[in-house]
């Protein structure tokens, strides 16, 4: 069995315990989308563009009193380690697809388009842990990007169990070790609802709410990141207009 | 700061891929000297600091985290200094660092990481030293791969290891621009490579080998002598080993099926053959035996190797003149070692060297090999190429006595070279280096193996340490303790941390307990009684019996609750899980628990209140079960009886009080149950055990007595089997993947095989079609003129039985749960939990399925866990089943000392060149060898083997002397009274018998001998024929047959 938190304290890529990744990210990387932004923690990456609000392209899915969003996911096959093509129907990818949707229908204000229709396509280009949470931020700072008005930010953040210490943000060594439990949370950061939470593996329900307040910790903190990186975009656009 | 590691991998299809992980370099790692200023040490030790704080021990924190001493070992050479050791210091040296005198030590993480990939044993080894001792020792471990200053990144066409070597110098250097100035301490790179120390001393850096170092320690002379040093000691006459394939090739070899890999099996009774279980040539696992030390290559007993088959033709040859060739051409010195060997070991090889018997010599329950190779299939041949994985470790030894050591020995204080002999005869011989010769012989001593180079004979290692002298009784305790890996150490400090804060003062407490929160229920007011044997001071179990309303009884057994106690993930917890059970030995016991805990608190003492779990069952006057119930509750018990006492309480008709009767009704519902269970097709097995009466002051034996049962011991038996089928389909209904359990295989046909045949020559047969019919025919298998037959036969029956096993639910098929010895689907462990971790794991099972508020983690819920855990329970628990027989025949030994003694045996197995006779009386199993120790010409034993009728006949006169399953022999008992350094033999503790009757001309203890010995043993010496033995045997017969403990002990 690998040794995942040294006695030392400190975890296989040198963290400690509540550190998360390294966080970098970037708004309006595409011109050619209504808003675009790629998104690195550590070494997970990911490539969001968003289309819309625009005229639903299927009939059947046009609904009369708000927009309809769509969500695609990607993985790139020279994502992983071993190269591998996934097939579209991937039911892992559609399960991720979905669990995205589901968490940013309620914060879209969707009643705002009726019968129209909003694009959410993700590219994961490197993968290594993470992939819901990163797909997540990404997805939220795009949304900003297109324009497409939100009731907050949604920030997601995993957290584990290791040695009895709860610890934050799971690369793919520790979230591939099977005795490890993790959990996936996205919270609407202003009012500290949860939008998304996520757990598929047995921990106990009183360490539950331990790891879940780690997690947002850390969502705070990628809160903050995001922020940046909108007011990164304004600031550049502003000095463009001011030209 | 980020930093990518990338390196390539072979996955386990074989794909080669890239991996890049993320390293991150930080700038908060401490130098972990307790003083140190600098604002990052300072910084990170507060933190410490706090976060210690939080439970209370904020100092304790620092002083586990911040360990080098201001006042580091001061040499004229060095000044004060910390030790920084390289990876093969660690690897070579352990020992030597596992001494408290090596004190602030920095361990790094570099050093840690490649001693993970080297060696798990010494990376958790240096691990326990940090844990344990990190704090008294000061030893540090500094993470200086994660380190920003300390770092190194990979040169272009750098070896791993030289770059490991770098970061290790860098590290070093580190330390000495960060303390040296200020604090004028200076960190001392300790490595034995030439080219390191170079390196080193060109950059500055301080640096010395392991030798020059330890030669500073004046007043530790026995460090340098326990150091590891391979030197290559070419012997003559000897070619050398062939040089073991590389780790590519073996993967090559093993993919495409050209070799075969297996954990190598020396046979006890030959240590020239080896064995191990793999993918024969027609793709089955089977035996691929492995002969002669050539072929075995420098493995050892229990290595994992890679192996060759041999040629098909070459099976032919199976497999004596083989070893025996190099037996006598190329091992010289060692021919008389075979001999004495010989002597006690099952094979004589140098009778059968050029002797007409070409065939194989071996036991003959493996009736293959002893048939015409023409019509069997021959089993594969192979030779060790490549090893895997070594599975070193230390081993308790004695100096050779071959040695002519006083002669040779020029003084005390000059190095020579001295082969010692292991205990375990498995193990080659091994040569050491020592200033001590004179001082070791006759001594047992701890040997550790540093390595076999190939141009050597025998592989070399180094004093560990003196146990003490050899026949000494608390020494070959010591030695038998750690033969069978026994951890007997004193608990440790942090142990006995976890000991409630009241010690002995601990009183139940309704509230904190939890009665008044309803989690455990009171059942002060039963009539809780324990019965055990005498002298018992772990009391793991009650019980009590009363009559209910509705004409039912309820019946409760209670379980000490020592879960309440052995809180999961605590010290004490981790220490009972790696002991796994309390070891019995005839003199002591080595607990699982801490005394205070397993013979005092937990222990259900009569007129205490004690915690227990309880199981109470409503059952009806047929025995039949109507209702179960678990809880955890406190009980009074009111009375500990033995299973005498009990028993007197059941026969006195006058004892009416509600305790007796109690029992009573017990007695009563235990019959039927057992009754049931029989019809069910239970099987009362046989072991011959037996009680030493020992004399008080020296603990030496006096006596020696059968085990003798009583009724009560069946009743508590009972219950206690009622308890554990109960809890195990509990337990399995709420947590199917990760439930403890314990099964029993079903033994195949062919074990009984040898039983049958000679069985089959008294017209008798064993019908083993289920565990039921076995019952049956055990029953009928009865010779009236002999009432010790029917036990005989049972005690061999019982030899060809499977071991039963733990296991984790979720990792058998569910068909495969049963339990053959007691003919049930399920079964578990639950009643003995102060002296087997098993029932521990069990009860916090059985805790979390009764009530769903508990709290637990994943030791309950990880099969891989639970997994590994049962294999350590199934290893310990057979070590401690085997250091109890090895204590049993210690002494034996020690009784039999300087005594003659003439008893009745039975011949319970047949060898090819002895056979060995169980000798009721004691219970004791000896061989008796065919071959003549007198004679010049050791070539033609007396007796041959016949594998037809597995018996031995006379190779003169076939029907003039035999030697047969079952018969009964009388033989002369002996143990040598010499000093025990002279010989190997006496070395290896043996008992020796002779035959006296039947009369084997050349065997047998010739009659005017015997007369000798008969008159010098006078009137000690018994008849054996009389009537009153027989009776007692008679006795013993009847009650022997109760016990079932050699299947499973519950």
């Amino acid at each position: 069995m690998q040794e995942l938190l040294s006695p030392e304290g400190l975890r296989v890529d040198g963290r400690r315990p509540n550190e998360l990744r390294k966080i970098s990210c970037r708004a309006s990387v595409l011109r050619s989308s209504d808003g675009s932004a790629y998104y690195e923690q550590g070494n997970t990456k990911v490539l969001v563009a968003v289309y819309g609000p625009h005229e639903s392209r299927h009939r059947s899915q046009v609904q009369f009193d708000r927009a309809f969003i769509n969500v695609e996911f990607n993985v790139a096959p020279f994502s992983t380690n071993e190269r591998r093509k996934r097939s579209k129907n991937d039911k892992r990818l559609l399960e991720i697809a979905s669990a995205i949707k589901q968490t940013f229908e309620p914060v879209v204000i969707t009643t705002l388009f009726p019968r129209s229709q909003i694009d959410i396509y993700l590219h994961l280009f490197q993968h290594d842990g993470g992939t819901l949470e990163t797909c997540i931020n990404a997805a939220t700072l795009a949304l900003i990007d297109a324009g497409i008005p939100l009731h907050d930010y949604v920030c997601a953040c995993t957290a584990g169990y290791i040695e009895n210490t709860p610890i934050l943000d799971l690369n793919h060594t520790e979230e591939a070790s099977p005795e490890t439990p993790d959990l996936t949370i996205a919270i609407l950061p202003r009012t500290q609802k949860i939008a998304l939470l996520q757990m598929e593996s047995k921990l106990h329900v009183e360490k539950v709410e331990e790891i879940i307040t780690a997690a947002m910790h850390g969502c705070k903190f990628i809160h903050k990141k995001l922020d940046d990186a909108v007011s990164q975009v304004t600031k550049e656009l502003s000095e463009k207009l001011n030209q | 700061m980020l930093r990518s590691r990338a390196f390539v991998k072979r996955t386990r299809k074989g794909n080669v891929v890239r991996v890049v992980k993320e390293h991150y370099l930080r700038d908060d790692i401490h130098c972990g000297f307790c003083d140190c200023q600098n604002p990052v040490c300072l910084a990170r030790k507060k933190a410490i600091f706090e976060e210690g704080e939080e439970n209370g021990a904020g100092q304790k924190a620092l002083e586990t985290n911040a360990p080098l001493s201001a006042d580091p070992r001061d040499s004229t050479k060095w000044g004060k200094h910390y030790l920084i050791p390289d990876t093969n210091v660690f690897i070579n040296q352990i020992d030597i660092l596992e001494k408290p005198v090596l004190c602030d030590v920095i361990v790094l993480g570099t050093v840690l990481e490649e001693l993970k990939g080297l060696s798990m044993a010494v990376y958790s080894r240096v691990r326990s030293i940090v844990s344990n001792h990190g704090a008294i020792r000061r030893w540090f471990v500094f993470s200086n791969e994660h380190h920003r200053e300390t770092f190194v990144d990979r040169e272009k066409d750098e070896s791993p290891n030289d770059r490991n070597d770098r970061a290790i110098r860098v590290a070093t250097k580190w330390y000495n621009t960060h303390l040296k100035e200020r604090y004028g301490i200076s960190a001392l790179m300790l490595t034995d490579d030439a080219n390191n120390r170079k390196l080193a001393t060109e950059s500055g850096i301080p640096t010395e080998g392991v030798k020059d170092y330890l030669e500073t320690f004046v007043d530790h002379p026995e460090l340098i002598e326990m150091m590891s040093s391979v030197t290559i000691q070419r012997d003559k006459d000897w070619e050398g080993y062939t040089d073991h394939i590389t780790s590519g090739q073996i993967q090559a070899g093993l993919k495409s099926g050209f070799l075969v890999q297996g954990t190598l099996q020396v046979a006890s009774y030959n240590y020239l053959e080896g064995s191990i279980f793999g993918q024969g040539p027609d793709g089955k696992e089977q035996k691929i035996l492995i002969v002669g030390r050539k072929a075995m290559n420098r493995a050892i007993h229990g290595d994992r190797v890679v192996v060759k088959l041999l040629p098909k033709s070459e099976w032919k040859s199976v497999p004596s003149t083989a070893i025996e060739d190099e037996d006598e051409d190329t091992v010289p010195e060692s021919a008389s070692e075979n001999k004495d060997k010989g002597k006690d070991a099952v094979v004589p090889e140098k009778s059968t060297a050029d002797g007409p018997s070409k065939k194989k010599i071996r036991v003959s329950d493996e009736p293959k090999d002893d048939t015409d190779e023409n019509d069997a299939p021959a089993i594969p041949l192979g030779e060790v190429v490549g090893i895997i994985q070594r599975h070193w470790r230390p081993y308790c030894c004695f100096v050779d006595p071959k040695q002519h050591i006083s002669k040779s020995a020029t003084g005390d204080s000059a190095m020579r070279s001295l082969y010692v002999l292991a205990m375990d005869r498995r193990i080659p011989k091994i040569r050491i280096m020592t200033r001590q010769a004179n001082k070791l012989v006759g001594q047992r001593l701890l040997v550790a193996l540093d390595a076999w180079p190939k141009e050597s004979r025998y592989p070399q290692g180094h004093f560990v340490r003196l146990l003490g002298s050899a026949g000494d009784r608390a020494t070959e305790t010591e030695v038998l303790l750690l033969e069978h890996d026994v951890p007997y150490q004193e608990f440790s400090a942090k142990v006995l941390a976890d000991l409630p804060a009241e010690g002995d003062k601990w009183l139940f407490d309704p509230e904190r307990d939890g009665v008044l929160a309803g989690k455990r229920r009171d059942l002060r007011d039963i009539n809780v009684c324990s019965i055990d044997p005498p002298g018992c001071t772990d009391i793991d179990d009650a019980l009590h019996a009363r009559k209910l309303p509705n004409g039912n009884f309820e019946v409760g057994v209670h379980i000490a609750d020592v879960t309440h106690f052995v809180k999961p993930n605590t010290a004490m917890d981790a220490e009972a899980a790696n002991r796994s059970t309390t070891v019995y030995l005839v003199d002591k016991r080595i607990d699982m628990l801490p005394p205070l805990l397993g013979t005092n608190l937990c222990s259900l003492h009569c007129n205490v209140d004690r915690l227990a779990f309880s199981c109470i069952w409503e059952v009806d006057s047929d025995a039949n079960i109507v209702n179960v119930d678990f809880c955890r509750s406190v009980i009074h018990s009111k009375a500990s009886f033995t299973y005498g006492e009990a028993q007197a309480r059941i026969d006195d008709p006058s004892n009416t009080d509600d305790l007796t009767e109690g029992v009573r009704t017990l007695n009563r519902l235990a019959k039927k149950m057992r009754a049931k269970r029989m019809a069910a097709g239970a099987l009362t097995l046989s072991s011959p055990e037996v009680r030493f009466k020992l004399e008080n002051n020296s603990q030496d034996p006096v006596d020696v007595e059968m085990k003798a049962l009583q009724e009560t011991n069946a009743l508590v038996e009972e219950f206690m089997l009622l308890a554990n089928i109960s809890v195990a389909r509990k337990i399995f209904s709420h947590f199917p993947d990760t439930a403890l359990l314990r099964r029993h295989p079903t033994p195949p046909p062919q074990n009984f095989d040898n039983l049958q045949r000679a069985l089959a020559s008294l017209s008798m047969k064993l019908d083993i079609e289920s565990s039921l019919t076995l019952g049956n025919s055990l029953d009928k298998a009865v010779l009236p003129e002999d009432p010790y037959f029917n036990t005989l036969v049972r005690i061999l029956t019982t030899r060809c039985m499977m071991q039963a096993v733990y296991f984790c639910s979720g990792t058998v098929n569910r068909e495969d749960f049963n339990h053959y010895g007691l003919a049930t689907e399920i079964y578990t462990h639950f009643t003995s939990p102060i002296r087997r971790y098993s029932d521990v794991m069990v009860h916090r099972l059985l805790a979390a399925s009764i009530d769903k508020e508990t709290v637990y983690g994943d030791e309950l819920t990880n099969k891989t866990k639970m997994r590994e855990q049962c294999d350590t329970l199934n290893h310990r628990h057979r070590m401690a089943q085997q250091a109890g027989r090895s204590s049993v025949e210690l002494f034996t030994n020690l009784f039999f000392k300087g005594k003659t003694v003439i008893e009745d045996g039975y011949v319970t197995q047949i060898l090819q060149n002895g056979f060995s006779v169980l000798i009721p009386q004691y219970g004791i199993e000896g061989i008796v060898y065919t071959t003549d120790k007198d004679a010049k010409n050791t070539s033609t034993p007396i007796l041959k083997y016949n594998s037809d009728t597995n018996r031995l006949e006379s190779a003169t006169s076939p029907d003039s002397a035999v030697i047969y399953l079952f018969q009964k022999v009388k033989v002369l008992l002996e143990v040598d009274d010499q000093p025990v350094s002279a010989n190997v033999s006496s070395m290896r503790r043996k008992l020796h018998l002779r035959l006296l009757t039947p009369n084997i001309e050349g065997l047998s203890v010739p009659q005017d001998e015997l007369k000798a010995i008969k008159s010098k043993i006078g009137d000690s010496l018994k008849d054996t024929g009389d009537d009153t033995r027989h009776k007692e045997e008679e006795k013993l017969a009847e009650k022997i047959t109760a016990d079932p403990s050699i299947v499973d002990k519950i």
